[in-house]
Formats: structure tokens, C-alpha cells, sequence
């Protein structure tokens, strides 16, 4: 079965204070989808005073909005789910239009975890509570959550209404204002969602600004009318967001990505069974959305007595991979989300080569026929070398996967650290020991210890070292969006005998 | 005989030409990590806070291109030529409006040019 591309209006404007505006200066940038490199429609293209017109309006709601009832808040975050969940297949095709992924992961995981990440999140602020303590018999000490205000979140294009569903969910949930800002390369589920929700939020509670970094994301990150900003991209832009930040002594929260080591132990190999198939997908993985995942599990680090017979299996699950046409659900891997990110998945291919890099299989495009030939196609490809190599250094956000060998327990460690960033990591072992004691080891944000790439809401998601701070997907990401009132009360009537 | 890290080619310096003409003075930053990570990306000179923890490759066109230190551990045996390519590369990189990107093609430094760079 194969569906085939949406349609589309010509243009969309950004969504300001509850309805649809025309950007002031009335320009629009085209946004084509990789798939085949046409044109979807035209967005926003929008500059200072369309930033400052969606900090008004969310400034102009924060009051009335933060001191609504968490019960009516966690109403309309189930209403959003409901319409979201409602129209599953119409989102799920979208973006796979916009971004490439194939439309096999659009319905079974992007969209339905965007609905679960709603539903967590009006689920919580039923449920959770202040907090009281009586510091002694006359006095005490009261904490109350209290919304920040205004918050600008700026978000990627890898999973773009997936990562809008972990940002806008716990920041409307604490009774913030939002300001959102979309990946230009990828504006189309934010604003599909826009006409569909338009009426369940009050008018600049939720507001959706589409344009490009400089012109757009630049003022409104910088903007001394918003109280908090939240990024996830790359460390340069995340340095420059909390310089801006700074300025006002805004708090913000990063998620800068990574580089993360999925480290398979000689056990795995006890057996040939169930766990044994599931280990190989896990190594696998790598080429998950085309390896567009912060996350992706793109080192590769299997203990050297099992090596040639664990690769043989893993190479040969990757040369099984179905990479075509995006819109068919039979297709594993699709396109790269743009033209550039292809070049540079071709330049590290390249690079790594010339370091010493062995392919094993894949390094090069893949070449599809008819209208795909104009789309960003790459093959899953492996390679082996060593851990110094910048291919298993740098995040190439791409379907490579860099692979090499170790020895035991305490050189599994050392290469796993042996990076800039610590997002992500992964540990197979069928040793009970190893399965807690290598995880606290590793110096990562989020380990998956027999399984990868899952993303459910109530685990709690962050960085360590460069790949930032915060924890996203749970309860704490509301504490990210909050301060916190202590009242100090005494209920002694007597002096203090001072004055 | 002088050795250099980096590199541009002549449609890449056309457009720095370009954006110096819009922005005035620029500087390159090499990004890590995560989405468009892994790139080159021009500002205005200023507006990102550089310190001692940034390496100084060189000069392109008049304008500096650094890197980050612990990013550069890894980086200084290659050599790295700024290139441009048609692109949506979402940052805060001055090209983007343009619908271009910078991208780096990268090679290793040969025997001579890495005992003369990294000595």
C-alpha cells in the first residue's frame, strides 16, 4: 500500500493570539519536501515585528491563563490529544511529506507518541501536589508552583510534531504562554495542528511563528519579553541562545545532542534466540529515521570475541533494510530531511574514508527512480575503525554507523566516555552485573539497557556534558517551567523581642 | 613554506563576500552536535562570546574561523575547506535566508602539513 503526497494551501501565515496573520512584511519562504525536492506550500517568513506581535499577545494572556484551574489546563491538553489522535493518518502523512521518514514510522511512532506526551502531561498536574512543612509548631513553610509567563521554545526538524509534543504539553501544562518556533525546513504538522486546535486554547496562550534563525529565532530568543527559552539543536546555536538568554537572566534548557555508544557485551551471543534477534535490530537502529535522532545510536562497540559473528548478523540486517519511496508502509528507511544535510552525510562518508574507515556496507547515496531521483537518499552504511576517528566523534545525523572493537568491561567504559557529548547510550548484556554497573558507568543522560530508541513520556529525557541540561518527557521538565512561591507563615502572636 | 588548516572555495567566498556586504564584519564558528550541527555558521563579529576555549583555524576572505577546543582534539589532523551548497539548514547562520548553506569538505593533513600544524 502507498499513499501519496497531501495537499496543501499555496501559503501559511504564523498563528498569533488565537488566529492565522499574514507575516507584517508579507514575505513567505518555500518549503519543499525531500521526498522529491517539490514544492509543499509557502510559510511565513517572519522578522522582528512578528516577533514582537506574538510576545504581546502571549504577554497580554499570561495572567487570565495562569491562574486557570490545572483541571481546565489538563481538559484542553486531552482535547489536543483527542484531535490529534482523531486525525492520526492525516498528521502521520504530513510529515512524512515534510520531513522524508517513511510513512511506516509517521503512524506507528511519531504521531501516537505526540498524543501520549499530551495525555502524560494533563495527567500530571492532576496528580501532583505542593508541598507543606511544619518547620516548627507556629511556622510554616508553603511551597506553590507558579507559571514563569511568557516562554519561547525553538524546536528541530527530525521530529517535528513529536518534538512539539514534548516542548508546548509541560509548559501549557504549568500555565505558561507559549511562543513557538518550528524548524523552517519542516513548518507544516505545527501548523496543521494550529488549524485544528485554533479554538481549544484562549487567544495568545499558544502562538506559532515560522521564518528562519537569523530573522526570526534570533529576536525572539533574545526578546526581553519572554521568561524562559528552551532549544533543541546544535551547541552553537545553543551557546549563542544562553548568551541571549543572559542578557535578560533568562533560565533556559538545551538539548544539544550527541554521539552515543551502543555497547553490545560477548553474552548477547549465549544463545541464538528471541534476545539475540532483538540485540541485532538493536544494533540496527542506527539507521531509525534515517539516523535524524539525537540520539542515534551511531557507535557501535561490540566486545572483540563476538565481533565477526555478531557483525555478520548486523550487516546483514542492514543490507535487508527497504529504502524507497517514503509514502509506501512497506519502506524502512526514507530521505535525509534536506539537500544539505545529504551533502554533509556524504562528506563525513567521505571523510571517514580517507581517516582509514572500512565500509562494511553502504557509503553512498542511494540512487531511486522516477520523481525520488530529486529526493536526499543515502544507504544505511557501516563503519569500522577507531574511537579517535572524527567519524565516531562528530554527530553526522545521518544512517552511519561507526563501529569498533573492545576488549573488556573497563575499555567498553573508556571508549563509551571517550566523547564530547553524553546524550544517549546503550548496554546488552545477559550478565545481571553488567546490566547495572556499566550504565552507572557511562556518562549519558539516558541509558537503554537491552533495548534502544524508546521514547515513552514518564522516563525522564537530558543531557550530560555538551549535550545540555533539563529533563524533558516527565514531570521534572515542569519544574523547568515554574518557580517556585514559598510562603513563610507564622502563626505565633508573639514578638520577636528584637525591637 | 606556510601551511593552512582551511580552505574556501570561489563560490563559497562569493557569498561571504555577500553577507559582508550586508552584515559588515563576521566571524566562522564550527558547530557540534545535534540537527545541523557538525557545520560552519557566520555571524556578526560580536555576537558570539569567544574566549581562550576557542581556537583561532584561520582566515577566510578576512574572516576568522574558529573552533572549539575540545572539538579541535579531534578536528586538527584534517584539513577543511568551507564549501556552500543550496540548503534549509535551520541556525542562526547569517547564509541561511539565502537558501544556502555552508557545509565542510574535509581531507587529512598530509605528513608535512601535520608536522608543520601539530608540532
Amino acid at each position: 500500500m502507498s499513499y501519496t503526497k497531501p495537499k496543501f494551501k499555496e501559503t501559511y501565515g504564523n498563528f498569533i493570539n488565537g488566529k492565522f496573520v499574514d507575516p507584517v512584511g508579507g514575505e513567505y519562504f518555500e518549503n519543499n519536501s525531500p521526498i522529491d525536492n517539490t514544492l509543499i506550500a509557502k510559510y511565513a517568513r517572519s522578522k522582528k515585528e512578528d516577533v514582537e506581535n506574538a510576545v504581546a499577545a502571549a504577554n497580554a494572556a499570561k495572567e487570565a491563563w495562569g491562574n486557570t484551574s490545572a483541571a481546565e489546563r489538563a481538559a484542553m491538553l486531552n482535547k489536543v490529544a483527542d484531535i490529534i489522535e482523531a486525525n492520526l493518518e492525516e498528521f502521520a502523512l504530513v510529515e512524512t511529506c515534510d520531513n522524508g521518514k517513511p510513512i511506516r514510522e509517521t503512524i506507528n511512532a511519531d504521531i501516537p507518541l505526540s498524543v501520549d506526551h499530551w495525555r502524560y502531561f494533563a495527567a500530571v498536574i492532576r496528580a501532583e501536589e505542593g508541598t507543606a512543612t511544619e518547620l516548627d509548631v507556629n511556622t510554616l513553610s508553603m511551597n506553590i508552583k507558579e507559571p514563569l509567563g511568557v516562554v519561547a521554545q525553538i524546536i528541530p526538524w527530525n521530529f517535528p510534531l513529536l518534538m512539539l509534543s514534548w516542548k508546548l504539553p509541560p509548559a501549557l501544562a504549568a500555565g505558561n504562554c507559549v511562543i513557538l518556533k518550528p524548524a523552517e525546513q519542516t513548518p507544516s504538522t505545527a501548523t496543521l495542528l494550529m488549524e485544528k486546535i485554533a479554538d481549544v486554547f484562549p487567544p495568545g496562550v499558544l502562538n506559532i511563528i515560522h521564518g528562519f534563525g537569523p530573522e526570526a529565532g534570533k529576536p525572539l530568543a533574545s526578546h526581553s519579553g519572554v521568561d524562559k527559552v528552551a532549544f533543541t539543536g546544535e551547541t552553537t546555536t545553543g551557546q549563542l541562545i544562553m548568551q541571549y538568554a543572559s542578557k535578560n537572566l533568562n533560565p533556559v534548557t538545551m538539548e544539544l545532542g550527541g554521539k552515543s555508544p551502543n555497547i553490545f557485551f560477548n553474552s548477547v551471543m549465549d544463545a541464538d534466540d528471541a534476545y539475540l534477534d532483538k540485540a541485532v535490530e538493536g544494533a540496527v537502529l542506527f539507521a531509525f529515521n534515517q539516523g535524524e535522532v539525537c540520539t542515534c545510536p551511531s557507535r557501535l562497540l561490540v566486545q572483540e570475541d563476538i565481533y565477526d559473528a555478531f557483525m555478520e548478523r548486523v550487516i546483514a540486517r542492514t543490507k535487508a533494510i527497504i529504502q524507497d519511496n517514503p509514502y509506501d508502509v512497506n519502506t524502512m528507511v526514507g530521505a535525509q530531511a534536506s539537500n544539505d544535510q545529504y551533502e554533509k552525510i556524504l562528506s563525513y562518508i567521505n571523510i571517514g574514508k580517507e581517516e582509514g574507515a572500512k565500509v562494511l556496507t553502504g557509503g553512498a547515496a542511494c540512487k531511486l527512480e522516477g520523481n525520488l531521483a530529486n529526493g536526499f537518499y543515502i544507504q544505511p552504511t557501516i563503519l569500522e575503525g577507531h574511537n579517535k576517528m572524527r567519524v565516531f566523534q562528530e554527530e553526522i545525523f545521518g544512517p552511519v554507523l561507526a563501529v569498533t572493537k573492545f576488549k573488556d568491561e573497563a575499555d567498553a567504559i573508556a571508549i563509551a566516555n571517550d566523547t564530547l557529548y553524553g546524550l544517549g547510550a546503550g548496554v546488552w548484556t545477559r550478565d545481571a552485573h553488567q546490566l547495572y554497573q556499566i550504565p552507572r558507568a557511562i556518562k549519558a543522560g539516558r541509558v537503554w539497557v537491552n533495548c534502544y530508541h524508546a521514547y515513552p513520556a514518564h522516563a525522564p529525557f537530558g543531557g550530560y556534558k555538551k549535550s545540555g541540561f533539563g529533563r524533558e518527557t516527565h514531570l521534572m521538565m515542569m519544574n523547568h517551567y515554574r518557580q517556585t512561591k514559598n510562603m513563610l507563615i507564622s502563626y505565633d502572636k508573639n514578638k520577636l523581642g528584637f525591637f | 613554506m606556510k601551511y593552512e588548516r582551511i580552505a574556501i572555495t570561489e563560490r563559497a567566498k562569493e557569498i561571504v563576500e555577500k553577507l559582508k556586504e550586508a552584515h559588515g564584519d563576521l566571524i566562522f564558528h564550527q558547530s557540534g552536535g545535534c540537527c545541523d550541527g557538525s557545520a560552519p555558521m557566520i555571524f556578526e563579529e560580536g555576537d558570539m562570546y569567544l574566549d581562550d576555549s576557542d581556537v583561532l583555524l584561520g582566515q577566510l576572505v578576512g574572516v576568522n574561523y574558529y573552533m572549539n577546543q575540545d572539538q579541535f582534539e579531534y578536528w586538527k589532523h584534517t584539513h577543511l575547506t568551507v564549501d556552500i551548497t543550496e540548503g534549509r539548514g535551520s541556525s542562526f547562520s547569517l547564509e541561511i535566508p539565502l537558501g544556502l548553506r555552508f557545509i565542510i569538505q574535509s581531507r587529512i593533513l598530509t605528513e608535512e602539513e601535520n608536522a608543520a600544524l601539530n608540532p
